[in-house]
């Protein structure tokens, strides 16, 4: 590759990462630390109702008392929570935040640059978007289009501010704060996130979608997603994520409940891009994220597509909590991991109604130093008779230094269960490349084409063009690290 | 159209191909025969382009753009847009990847690099259904998986599908008719002898001369030790089938 020629290791490995540039905005940032005043103080500025200032502090007491979980295969230096900014927020006049139509200009060319025009006459059609940019929401598209068939759509704020009721019945049912180190965090300092309630009954008209963007130094992201299907309603929702090129690591730490009633469907995919740090390992997001759904109602779905192709370090859970008789739980996976990442990531199966179904695929490729694990449970509970689980994990490796584990937990307490496990490891193989190329075809394209097969079954659940950004994106993070 | 010069090729240090001399002209379909060993297989790779196999001294010259060019410096998918074709002995398998898909990148990146003007996707199906019918394999077969799961007779076809679509000038063969039963092995040779003209060249390798029965050559070649011992027509096939290669080596020696 004659353009490569000239170009330092880092230039080469951050050739890929195109998102990685900064805005230069104005912003309202809190000072480093985190005590229960910093706590108050976004609270304050959001205007919170008692009983959310309440599920912080409550929060907050509890993560004093944890230690960060050490399980993970992840190897890492620690992050001192004092030595992060907990809020950051472009400053803007408080009314026009939340109004896509007065931002301001810079903040409309980032969402432009990042591929997601907020303008009305430019918007994408069909998929309504969320821009979340630090720690705030700047606004979401096609609101009103929503509100005609009943759909809520809005920032976490808003939907504290109009829909307090809904937020109060919810948070927290999914993912306690109490549930692990990270989402107790994340409970306490939460500063946005996107929330969505689908009535009786609709189909969401359009996709829905959340575009998180770090930019502020120094600055930890925790933003939290609520999302509430009702009986019969079906929804599909999109996630995307980018950070600037910085020598330091970030924090982000997310939390995603979701809740499916009876009968309702909710497909939820992500393609992760966090900036992963250059060639050496240096800088990077952490990226320490609790996912979880709840199949609440009878014959009810949450799916679960993640590409994760970004941050230093990834640890990350989607799960599903089959509770309801005949729910359906799924969890498709492609992670790509190069240089110095390290990604621990999987899924939690839970069955604990009759008849309960699940599906795990995970494909995990591995280049250079990376380290890429595996982790996955399913659980047969003692009452979920006739529950079945299928998963299949397969690696790739591409290189001879880069890793591959897999660690499946499996518990079965109800003896007419059906679990079944599959797993693989394989190499990029040359073969393949040369009977790609003794056609004719050149080596990227041949790579591309592997790659694309390997993780066929997982694009195919994406949204069409969230499918072929995900192989542009995995096409080019490889592009480095074969041959 | 092929000139092999004195080509000697090593692997892990063994020396393969010795002195090797070998013309092809433009419509000539040869036959190379010869005993397990002998550097059959490591010629087609070596003439494919396969990065393991190390050419130690000697050329290869291909006929490019009504000139003879050494082909040793390029890669093996430069040579393939160039009109080189090797069909497999054993094609690789490739998950995930459809074999219509892999057919289309394939055409395209050759049409792209003669400066031909790309098919749509409709006239594309059309155009291959014709090959298809040469093989006697439905739309089913060339929407499943590269290879994946196909019986050793349906691979075979399948590299011949690819010959079909792609026209090369040079195609070499690495014995086509090993694992095929007789049926299919019939259906592969006529495949391959209306593939035949006079406007591109055949090398065939085998064992056997069953499949010279479908594809009748123009020159018999003999290898022995990596190189080429006695030449002939198609009757040296029939000789050989009657008295062995030991017969042709111990005259050789």
């Amino acid at each position: 590759m004659n353009e490569s020629i000239g170009m330092s290791q880092d230039e080469l490995a951050n050739r890929s990462y195109k998102y990685g540039f900064v805005t230069d905005v104005e912003t309202d940032v809190f000072p480093k630390g985190l005590n229960e005043e910093v706590i108050r103080k976004i609270s304050a500025i959001k205007n919170e109702p008692e009983f959310l200032l309440d599920f912080r502090l409550k929060a907050f007491k509890y993560w004093q008392k944890l230690d960060r979980p050490k399980w993970a295969h992840l190897t890492y230096e620690e992050e001192n929570f004092q030595d992060i900014r907990y809020y950051s927020a472009p400053k803007t006049d408080k009314k026009k935040i939340g109004s896509l139509d007065e931002l301001d200009d810079e903040l409309l060319k980032t969402f432009e640059k990042l591929g997601i025009p907020l303008q009305e006459q430019k918007r994408i059609s069909g998929v309504a978007v969320d821009a979340v940019f630090d720690s705030v929401s700047l606004g979401t598209t096609h609101q009103e289009e929503l509100e005609e068939y009943g759909v809520v759509f809005c920032s976490f704020s808003e939907a504290v501010e109009k829909h307090p009721d809904l937020v109060k019945k919810w948070l927290g049912t999914v993912v306690p704060y109490k549930d692990n180190f990270y989402a107790a965090l994340n409970a306490a300092v939460f500063s946005d996130g996107s929330f969505c309630y689908i009535p009786k009954g609709v189909k969401c008209p359009l996709d829905l979608s959340t575009y998180f963007r770090i930019n502020a130094m120094e600055t930890g992201q925790f933003e939290r997603t609520l999302l509430i299907a009702d009986e019969g309603s079906s929804v599909n929702y999109l996630e995307g994520c980018t950070a600037p090129q910085r020598d330091e690591n970030q924090l982000h730490a997310a939390v995603v409940e979701i809740v499916a009633l009876k009968g309702a469907t909710v497909n939820y995919s992500t393609v992760q891009n966090w900036y992963a740090g250059n060639s050496e390992g240096k800088g990077g997001i952490y990226n320490f994220v609790t996912k979880r759904g709840i199949c609440l109602g009878d014959n009810s779905k949450i799916s679960w597509t993640q590409v994760e192709a970004g941050s230093a370090i990834t640890w990350k859970y989607p799960s599903v909590i089959l509770k309801g008789d005949h729910s359906t739980g799924e969890f498709y996976s492609v992670a790509l991991t190069n240089n110095k990442m390290q990604a621990d990531t999987g899924t939690k199966m839970i069955h604990i109604g009759k008849n309960t179904t699940s599906k795990i695929i995970s494909k995990g490729i591995s280049c250079e130093q990376s380290v890429n694990s595996y982790r996955g449970k399913v659980k047969i509970g003692p009452k979920a008779s006739g529950a079945r689980n299928y998963s299949q994990c397969d690696s790739m490796l591409v290189g001879d230094e880069s890793s591959a584990n897999t660690y499946p937990y499996i518990e079965v307490q109800n003896n007419t269960g059906v679990v079944e496990h599959e797993a693989s490891t394989s190499k990029l193989s040359a073969d393949q490349i040369f009977y790609l190329k003794s056609r004719g075809i050149g080596e990227e394209q041949a790579i591309g084409l592997l790659l694309n097969g390997f993780c066929h079954e997982v694009f195919k659940k994406l949204p069409l063009e969230f499918s072929v950004e995900a192989v542009k994106l995995l096409e080019m993070k490889l592009e480095n690290s074969v041959g | 159209m092929l000139n092999i010069e004195n080509l000697n090729v090593e692997v892990d240090g063994t020396s393969i191909l010795n002195n090797l001399n070998l013309t092809i002209n433009t419509g000539e379909v040869h036959a190379i025969m010869g005993p397990n060993g002998s550097g059959k297989s490591t010629l087609s790779k070596v003439l494919a382009g396969h990065p393991d196999y190390h050419v130690e001294s000697g050329d290869i010259k291909f006929e490019i753009n009504l000139k003879e060019k050494s082909i040793l410096e390029m890669e093996a998918d430069e040579r393939a847009r160039e009109g080189i074709f090797l069909a497999f002995q054993y094609p690789t398998e490739v998950p995930g990847v459809s074999n219509i898909e892999f057919l289309k990148a394939a055409f395209n990146a050759v049409c792209e690099h003669h400066g031909v003007e790309l098919m749509d996707e409709q006239s594309f199906k059309e155009f291959v259904k014709s090959k298809q019918q040469l093989l006697g394999v439905d739309d089913s077969f060339i929407e499943r998986g590269l290879n994946v799961d196909f019986s050793g007779g349906e691979k075979k076809r399948n590299e011949i599908l690819q010959m079909a679509v792609l026209s090369p000038r040079l195609a070499i063969l690495d014995e086509t008719d090993s694992g095929l039963d007789v049926d299919s092995l019939k259906v592969v040779g006529q495949g391959v002898n209306k593939l035949r003209s006079k406007r591109n060249s055949m090398i065939l390798i085998t064992h056997y001369q069953r499949l010279l029965d479908y594809i009748v050559p123009d020159f018999v070649h003999v290898f022995h030790k990596g190189r080429i011992i006695k030449s002939g027509d198609k009757s040296l096939a029939a000789e050989i089938e009657k008295n062995g290669f030991d017969k042709v080596i111990a005259e050789f020696q």
